[in-house]
């Protein structure tokens, strides 16, 4: 079985091509069935492919499948190839499984929609895509997954492309990963380029971190860095971080797999993958994990105040991202994946559950406009507190273990700084998902008679995948349980085999740090931390519950704060002045002045001239055949004559 | 190459297009679909017969194929020598590939002198192989000339409303170039006279004759002129705009698939072999160039308000990319070039025909006019974004294997030149996709495109083999890769051979001089 990776994404592309190609007439029903079982299938053939490995023994958990020669040019060379290990099966079960309830559940979200058929082959292909990128076995495959799954983010944010907002959205958030995607391969070309002085001429990931040594320490930061700027785009952090709010433009199926679950934690994949790396260059790391933790603290800020259920969902996300970047900036690379795989149940179900209170809500996103939507959706209300219970580091949840994992990490590899911001964050992310949960599902109704009436619950093709994720999201952290606290960390186990980075010096000493850590310190960092979480929830409970006018005063006593953080810094006023508009600027000079200005005016101006002197030369113009030859002849002999005595020196 | 020892097929390939010419001119004016169908005919079948070079094409050497020689004008050495290597089968192919689609776009679009029309597409089909595989230079010259004259044509008779000003711009810039490069091909010819005694045009003979860098530079320039103007290079790249927005749409996409790649095989197979340490000596400035061509063509089409004018500065910055990854001069970045060459053809050639297929409907390319199309045209929109990936290179399209080869090869040799080109990839995407979001995005608001029809069967059948060669060349480029590695290396090692022997004849000289300066032998010493 471990012959047949490409099989994993075989089926989504299956899936892409039937509905593609041939579903103009299919029933929705059938367009459904296909693209949902072409996940399924998927699903299960990475299951296998999970049990195949757990056979085998940890150190030799490593297979790939050589498709074909792909780009080969001199002695590069590089080639359609998959590969599992520990890491990429654990990334394939979360996307694929994630994947297919997000696949079911947008049968019924979609139901009305007349794009029924382009959202699911748009969708068959982005998870074909971001398999390419989890399975690729070289950089060069891997970042074809990496645009792969930006097109299809364009397209699926884009899907309501009559509306401007949307349209705009889409394009916004492919030039911003191009943009990252520019230091991505610049880091790429650094790679190839250090390493063919060697005589080694591959991307591919065994080969490259086999010869990382060759590399040098300065060398290995840059290119660590440049990979770095890559995954600020793609998992939108400080600075490119500003595509992925205006996402929510897509339909939130799309907002739960690709900018919740799947796509935008492909810049931690690419950090977990590339550990050995990132351990070589300690600067890049420390970049990583204090980028990770002011994303992490500056985006849970402007979630405090916004008004907009998905957008706040958004910043979240942000958010979370930052955790992981902690995570793997610390050298806790593990522990960045295991919030990864936990953050992907929890908020891909509160996107699930975003949408289906808009589905109740005919598509009202304003958390001031509902209310008490507990009574009227009790499935959605409790999946919901599932995983806002997760996320906000409740002890029980997965959340709480994948969080407090990380946190615990930085604090005790000596990242002070970083800690402190992230369990700040850890306290304004239980506020602002209790807000959220207060002000949206409890109190009075605040939508009017005619919302009121119309509110339902979802029907079960919506329900039943987040009752699964809710599941998930609860239990989904005990792979992970710490040793202090009676588990083995099977998680952690199962990656070590792939964390050869852990075993250089910088990264180890953090790791002994923490091995010999004491346990009573350890239930403190603990303890702090879900205090921390308590008080956010409790003072949410005050401001929403208790005294709804408190916050209303507090916005008044505080107005330049609160402007600011509701307007996100205006950030993207700052970026849309200085770089957009700047940029069109510079390019309306460059058309207007330089190419019509000069360039033109300098050859028209020739072109009169000419035709200027053309009129004083017509006069030679005598008709005499004889007049001709003979100046062709001094000519001619004018040039020879020339270009001999040219030669001669 | 067995079976096909006894044919010419290159003649074969060059003339039959004349065949077709041939047959067009008994065919009454008035018959107009009998003159379409016939050119279609024509221009499938020659493509037909082009593909025997492909498959046929020994990619274990770097000698010319299917080589004829047989001397023309005797007293001057003239010879009628035609051979194609790696580097020219692909664009003999690719514009075998794009004749056969222009035809066919041109079927509705061309409603006057139908008749001229196709027999200058022919006719242009002719000239463009014929230069392409000539390999006497006064051969490729007639063939270079011969070109000129249908494109000069299809601009200006079947043009827009500017075309005038367009065709006489077009042919005056290219026919600078011209005219220095034949003073440049003469001067040559007789400084092979003065080394070996013989007259010869012969490109393989004259590649053995290494000049002195100081006429090397004189020729390299006078060479390279003519190419960049056609390329075009930045900053004599005014007449492109201007030829292609009034062009019809077949003419933009010859004279983006194919005409433009006359100008960068010009270097690659004339210019950089004849003159490789005049090359070398100009390679910063060219690549200069280049960058700034990649740049500023990127950013003066994200101003532009009609899209054709858009897809021509895009072609400025495309083929910037080509003229990088050629000066880097080693294997990863002049197999990217090339291959650049051929993604430009298929995709702007693709771009132009879907500007084309909106024109025709409309009557109008300007962006404001559009808005919301995707609604009403699904199929095309499919096709457009599909030619716009490609054009922007997303991994999986023909657009990236060329652009990631030319940039890495760039990086390895000149890193700063590498990263300024690549932020073109960036101002690619922005361009683009805005361009597309106003088209194609957006509310459907103007009353005449409510009505638009979408694509029919024809121009689907236009576009789909441009798809499948966009996702066969990025899925699969080992199969055009691999038929120009020798032909490439043989060029790098040729050039990087010649340039060490000139230096080395340079230096060695200069040594013997000191040397017997020294010693007192000699006694007048040249001061230069």
């Amino acid at each position: 079985m471990t012959s047949y990776i490409w099989l994993i994404p075989f089926f989504p592309m299956v899936g892409f091509l039937i509905n593609g190609l041939l579903g103009v007439k299919f029933k929705r029903s059938w367009i459904h069935i296909i693209a949902a079982s072409a996940i399924g299938l998927s699903f299960l053939a990475t299951l296998i492919l999970f049990f195949e490995l757990l056979k085998v023994e940890p150190a030799a958990r490593h297979f790939e499948n050589v498709i074909f020669d792909w780009i080969i040019a001199g002695k590069f060379k590089t080639q359609i190839a998959f590969m599992i290990d520990p890491l990429s099966i654990v990334m394939a079960l979360v996307v694929t499984g994630v994947s297919f309830m997000i696949h079911i559940y947008a049968g019924g979200y979609m139901h009305g929609d007349p794009g029924f058929r382009r959202f699911f082959i748009y969708l068959n292909l982005f998870v074909f895509f971001m398999l390419i990128l989890i399975l690729a076995n070289s950089f060069l495959l891997m970042f074809v997954g990496w645009e792969g799954v930006g097109l299809c983010s364009y397209l699926l944010i884009g899907f309501w492309f009559e509306k401007d907002s949307a349209a705009t959205a889409g394009k916004k958030a492919f030039v911003v990963n191009r943009i990252g995607d520019f230091g991505f391969v610049l880091g790429l070309f650094l790679i190839v380029a250090t390493l063919s002085q060697h005589g080694i001429w591959s991307l591919n990931f065994d080969v490259v971190f086999k010869h990382a040594e060759l590399l040098g320490p300065t060398t290995v930061t840059a290119i660590t860095l440049l990979l770095f700027i890559g995954a600020t785009g793609k998992s939108a952090q400080i600075p490119l971080y500003v595509w992925l709010p205006d996402a929510m433009e897509g339909p939130t199926p799309v907002s739960a797999l690709i900018h919740a679950a799947t796509m935008v934690t492909a810049g931690v994949y690419m950090i977990a993958r590339c550990n050995v790396l990132y351990s070589m260059a300690p600067v890049s790391l420390e970049v990583v994990a204090v980028v990770g933790a002011l994303t992490a603290f500056f985006s849970a800020t402007i979630a405090l105040v916004q008004n907009d259920f998905k957008r706040i969902l958004a910043y979240s996300t942000v958010s979370q991202l930052g955790y992981m970047f902690v995570g793997v900036g610390v050298g806790a690379f593990s522990a960045g994946i295991f919030h990864l795989m936990t953050h992907a149940f929890f908020k891909g179900l509160l996107f699930l559950a975003s949408g289906s209170v808009m589905h109740a809500m005919a598509g009202e996103l304003n958390i001031q406009k509902m209310g008490g939507l507990k009574k009227f959706m009790p499935v959605t209300f409790w999946v919901f507190m599932m995983a806002t219970l997760a996320i906000s580091g409740i002890p029980g949840f997965s959340g709480f273990f994948s969080k407090d994992e990380i946190l615990w990490q930085s604090f005790h590899r000596g990242h002070l700084f970083v800690w402190i911001l992230g369990t700040l964050a850890a306290g304004l992310t239980a506020f602002y998902m209790f807000r959220l949960t207060f002000v949206a599902f409890f109190g009075k109704p605040r939508m009017d008679e005619e919302a009121k009436h119309h509110l339902h619950e979802s029907p079960k093709v919506m329900t039943y995948p987040m009752i699964v994720l809710a599941i998930a999201s609860v239990v989904g952290g005990y792979v992970g349980i710490p040793p202090v606290l009676g588990g083995a960390n099977r998680f952690e186990k199962f990656l070590e085999p792939i964390m050869g980075g852990g075993a250089h010096e910088a990264v180890a000493e953090g790791a002994k740090a923490v091995a010999h850590a004491s346990a009573s310190l350890e239930f403190t960092m603990m303890a702090v931390s879900v205090i921390v979480a308590l008080i956010g929830i409790a003072v949410a409970y005050v401001f929403y519950i208790k005294n709804p006018q408190l916050p209303v005063r507090l916005a008044e006593g505080m107005r330049g704060l609160y402007t600011l953080l509701y307007n996100k810094y205006f950030v993207d006023e700052f970026y849309n002045s200085v770089f957009v508009q700047g940029t069109k600027d510079f390019a309306t000079f460059l058309w207007q002045k330089v190419d019509v200005g000069i360039i033109d005016a300098i050859v028209n101006g020739v072109a009169g001239l000419v035709e200027t002197c053309g009129g004083l030369i017509r006069r030679l113009q005598t008709g005499y055949v004889q007049t001709y030859a003979f100046s062709i002849l001094v000519g001619g002999v004018a040039v020879f004559v020339y270009f001999f005595w040219e030669s001669l020196f | 190459m067995g079976g096909l020892a006894h044919i010419p097929i290159l003649s074969v390939v060059i003339f039959f297009p004349m065949v077709g010419v041939l047959f067009l001119l008994l065919i009454d004016r008035e018959n107009e679909s009998a003159i379409k169908g016939t050119a279609l005919v024509f221009s499938i079948i020659e493509f037909a017969i082009s593909l025997p070079l492909i498959v046929y094409f020994n990619p274990g050497t770097a000698d010319y194929q299917f080589v004829e020689k047989i001397p023309w004008v005797k007293a001057l050495g003239i010879q009628y020598f035609l051979g194609i290597d790696g580097i020219s089968l692909l664009l003999v192919m690719l514009t075998t590939f794009l004749t056969v689609l222009c035809v066919l776009s041109s079927w509705t679009a061309i409603k006057d002198h139908v008749k001229e029309y196709m027999i200058s597409m022919l006719f242009l089909e002719t000239g463009m192989l014929g230069a392409l595989i000539s390999l006497d230079l006064v051969l490729f010259y007639v063939f270079w000339e011969l070109m000129l004259i249908p494109m000069y044509l299809l601009i200006g008779v079947w043009g827009g409303p500017r075309r005038v000003y367009a065709a006489v711009k077009f042919f005056l810039y290219t026919m600078v170039g011209s005219v220095l490069m034949m003073i440049a091909i003469l001067a040559l010819y007789f400084l092979y006279h003065k080394a070996t005694g013989v007259y010869t045009f012969d490109i393989t003979k004259l590649y053995q004759l290494n000049l002195p860098v100081g006429a090397q530079m004189w020729m390299f320039a006078a060479f390279a002129l003519a190419f960049a103007i056609k390329v075009p290079m930045f900053p004599f790249h005014t007449w492109l705009p201007d030829a292609h927005t009034e062009a019809p749409t077949a003419g933009s996409v010859i004279l983006a698939g194919v005409l433009l790649k006359m100008g960068t095989y010009g270097f690659i197979r004339f210019c950089i072999p004849l003159f490789p340490s005049a090359a070398m000596k100009f390679v910063p400035l060219i690549m200069l160039l280049a960058v700034i061509g990649i740049i500023y063509g990127a950013l003066v089409a994200m101003m532009q308000k009609d899209v054709k004018k858009l897809v021509a500065y895009s072609s400025v910055s495309h083929l910037g990319f080509v003229m990088l990854g050629m000066f880097a001069l080693n294997m990863q970045s002049v197999e990217g070039s090339i291959y650049q060459m051929l993604n430009h053809g298929i995709s702007t050639g693709a771009l132009f025909l879907i500007v084309g297929m909106i024109y025709e409907r409309r009557h109008t390319r300007l962006i404001k006019d559009f808005g919301g199309l995707a609604k009403q045209l699904p199929i095309f929109a499919t096709f457009f974004m599909i030619a716009t990936l490609s054009s922007i290179g997303l991994p999986g399209t023909n657009g990236f294997v060329g652009e990631f080869l030319i940039l890495l090869g760039t990086f390895k040799t000149s890193r700063p030149f590498a990263v300024f080109a690549a932020t073109g990839v960036i101002l690619g995407a922005a361009y683009m996709l805005w361009m597309f979001q106003r088209v194609m995005f957006g509310k459907l608001d103007k009353e005449e495109n409510k009505v638009l029809k979408d694509l029919n069967w024809r121009e689907v059948a236009t576009l789909v083999p441009i798809v499948i060669m966009v996702f066969w060349m990025g899925i699969y480029p080992k199969f055009f890769i691999g038929k120009m590695e020798k032909s490439v290396s043989n060029f790098l090692a040729t050039v990087n051979k010649k340039v060490e022997a000139r230096r080395l004849m340079d230096t060695g000289a200069k040594a013997l001089a000191d040397n017997l300066w020294q010693t007192g032998k000699l006694k007048v010493r040249k001061v230069n």
